[in-house]
């Protein structure tokens, strides 16, 4: 996410940094550059020259110019105004004091409404432990009342629909039904609609004041163009929105409607929904997502995930192990898997703060497969060939190749591996303290 | 269509002479219409340079001239048809990101092929997201006409080539393969596409007779990313333009066609069947300036 444009900043940063000086010429420069990244990147083009005339404004002045480090103080200034175009406060969403809470979701066809509100209860009820249930009030497009239902069921969350009646009645009915079922979260999916159809629009603030939910949410496609200020000023206007769904972020986009929408119109981008799986969802932090942009990582989330799927007694008696040299395939498949909880490793890898790391990830083509194959040739072995590698001889390396459907030779690869990652790993446990192992025992820094 | 470039007609009458102030308005408004910056570059250095050369210096006859430059990029050889085979079945192979408008968009084709008498085949290779089936499937039984499909989560060549075995059977005219939406970004998914491609191939001996990209007319510079990488895996033929009834600015397809050759045949702009033209480029940019 957001490739594009990190690269353009990294690129820019990395030319004025190795300046000890800079001239106005170079000031000059470089904000023609961000100018042009920027638009490159769908930024809104009134966003753009306002976010520059801001930033010429503060870099001009003398301090700036004159201090020691003029790059580190433009790159400063360049990351507050992009948090400042970003929102400065991350998604939270107030439940309803009494009763349930009423989500509304709007938004145009195809950005991805019936998944974010499937990907959204799932979030409820797994982050904030709440009842949720959700109405099907796209009576228009064929089949969308199944796919609902369908993705319902994977979640385990219970849908309200009614045949061939009226949006505005069915959402009326949901919200009633539901309530009395139970529900904390009640989430309504509306059909998509082009903000310029006067029937449509009027129809969704039919549904908005009739139920009077507690929420909308705006869901929109990140990959919108100049249009995306147009669409979202326009579903604020009939239906006030508390905040926006930023959908496909897992495509190459280059992020310009997030940097536009909440600096036109003046509404927080809530969450991001980033992949196929209902998983692929999560609060949206635009202190993070500027200091990707700019090409510095983003540990904090990296972190979060880690802390997710590492059990940290399983992580420190890992770290004694390392120690007394005694590291086995058992833990390496351990720590395969929960490399693998936290998703893809081109995602991980973008989000440490190495310079240069997206473009150089884009040019790789990171094989998760490879990862698979070798699961597939550990999950073959014994335990005692797991513990003891040293045991594997000749006929067992056959019999493992045969049972992973791998050659003998890479078996023979995924041993000498082994031991070179045994050895690299002795000499890091020397550095304890000042140096942390991935997933080690301590993630705190 | 009128809509894309509405606002550029405005900034003549705005402009009693040119100086750099007309053209930082000319380059903003290509920009706003989702052009991308290269794109605006060129158009606007071109138009400055014919204009020096041919001594233009009056609005209208620059207004002439980025109607010549838009021209010239999009091509002047008018609408250029779906390619029709002589070998029954003529196979048309839809292709797109997520929510772009595969499916109502192939519901369209096959209604305006309906229309003159052919016999139509769809198949429903799309086995990945809940209910895409029954979405075309609805559309099918509306529309009288076949459809081929599978139990979700099942191999979509597997579909593709049952489709076209039905098809020879059963002589149809023409099969259109839906395929699930997926991000120009996902490696797997974009090999999966040239697995379905090469179905095609293996079973009649050539490939689908037209690659289809669809494009949400409302997508930014990304478009060009989706069509450049959609090209490079199944070799796009043409695009389809999507959901055109929205203000949509459409800037991108000139983008597109400059850098990548690839034209726009199909454009799509409503919810009924009947919404669908064939792109002419010739007459496009008449009606721009109209």
């Amino acid at each position: 996410m957001f490739e594009q444009l990190t690269s353009k900043f990294e690129d820019l940063f990395y030319k004025i940094r190795n300046k000890g000086k800079l001239s106005t010429g170079d000031l000059e420069k470089a904000l023609r550059e961000i100018k042009l990244a920027l638009l490159e990147a769908d930024v809104n083009f009134k966003v753009v020259k306002e976010f520059l005339s801001n930033l010429k404004q503060k870099a001009i002045g003398k301090e700036v110019m004159e201090s020691l480090t003029p790059a580190q103080q433009i790159i400063k200034i360049v990351n507050d105004e992009m948090v400042k175009m970003l929102g400065s406060t991350s998604g939270n969403v107030n439940f309803a004091q009494n009763g349930p809470t009423v989500v509304m979701m709007v938004g145009l066809q195809g950005t991805g409404k019936t998944s974010s509100v499937i990907k959204l209860a799932n979030y409820f009820k797994t982050k904030n432990q709440k009842r949720v249930s959700v109405i099907a009030a796209d009576i228009y497009r064929p089949a969308a009342v199944l796919q609902l239902q369908d993705m319902a069921e994977m979640v385990d969350v219970e849908v309200y629909s009614a045949k061939g009646s009226d949006p505005v009645e069915i959402s009326r009915q949901g919200v009633q039904k539901l309530t009395r079922s139970g529900s904390d979260v009640i989430i309504i999916d509306t059909a998509g609609r082009l903000q310029i159809d006067e029937k449509m629009m009027d129809e969704v603030k039919r549904i908005k004041n009739t139920v009077k939910p507690h929420q909308v949410f705006l869901v929109l496609d990140a990959m919108t163009g100049q249009e995306a200020v147009n669409i979202a000023s326009t579903f604020n206007a009939a239906v006030e929105c508390d905040g926006i769904i930023l959908t496909k972020l897992d495509s190459d986009t280059r992020g310009g409607a997030a940097l536009s929408v909440y600096y036109v119109v003046g509404k927080p981008i809530k969450f991001i929904s980033s992949g196929e799986k209902i998983e692929d969802f999560d609060i949206f932090h635009p202190e993070r997502i500027a200091s990707r942009i700019l090409g510095k990582g983003d540990v904090l989330t990296l972190i979060e995930k880690a802390e997710k799927v590492i059990d940290e007694k399983k992580a420190e008696e890992f770290y004694r192990r390392i120690e007394k040299q005694e590291v086995n395939f058992e833990d390496f498949i351990t720590q395969i898997k929960s490399i693998k909880k936290m998703g893809s490793f081109d995602k991980i890898l973008s989000m440490l703060p190495i310079p240069g790391a997206n473009k150089t990830l884009k040019k790789m083509k990171f094989d998760q497969t490879h990862i698979d194959r070798m699961e597939a040739i550990i999950n073959s072995m014994t335990v005692e060939e797991r513990r003891r590698p040293s045991v594997i001889n000749g006929s067992r390396k056959k019999r493992i190749a045969g049972g992973s459907g791998s050659s003998v030779n890479e078996v023979n690869r995924l041993l000498t591996q082994f031991s070179k990652t045994k050895q690299m790993m002795k000499q890091l446990s020397g550095l304890k303290g000042k140096f942390n192992l991935p997933f080690g025992g301590e993630l705190k820094l | 269509m009128k809509k894309v470039f509405e606002k550029i007609n405005f900034i003549w009458q705005k402009f009693k002479k040119i100086d750099d102030k007309f053209w930082d308005d000319l380059e903003e408004q290509l920009i706003t219409s989702d052009v991308s910056i290269n794109t605006a570059e060129k158009i606007i250095s071109d138009m400055k340079r014919k204009s020096y050369q041919e001594k233009i210096s009056g609005p209208e006859g620059l207004r002439n001239l980025l109607k010549e430059e838009i021209a010239d990029i999009l091509g002047t050889g008018g609408k250029r048809e779906l390619k029709y085979s002589d070998e029954p079945p003529t196979v048309y192979m839809v292709v797109g990101v997520n929510g772009t408008g595969k499916t109502s968009s192939i519901a369209k084709i096959a209604n305006m092929f309906k229309k003159q008498g052919k016999k139509i085949i769809i198949a429903a290779a799309d086995t990945f997201r809940a209910a895409a089936v029954e979405q075309l499937g609805h559309f099918a039984e509306i529309l009288g006409i076949d459809m081929v499909s599978h139990q979700r989560n099942s191999d979509p060549g597997a579909v593709v080539y049952d489709s076209l075995e039905k098809a020879v059977a059963r002589r149809a005219d023409i099969v259109i393969i839906d395929t699930a939406g997926r991000m120009q970004t996902s490696y797997n998914l974009m090999e999966e596409l040239k697995k379905i491609k090469m179905v095609v191939r293996k079973k009649l001996g050539r490939g689908p007779d037209e690659v289809l990209l669809t494009i949400d007319s409302t997508t930014g510079q990304n478009a060009r990313n989706q069509a450049e990488k959609f090209a490079e895996s199944v070799d796009v033929t043409g695009i389809i333009l999507t959901k055109v009834d929205s203000t949509s600015r459409g800037g991108i397809i000139i983008t597109i066609k400059n850098d990548l050759k690839i034209p726009v045949r199909i454009i799509t702009d409503g919810e009924k069947l009947e919404d669908i033209y064939y792109f002419d480029a010739g007459s496009f940019a008449d009606m721009m300036f109209s």
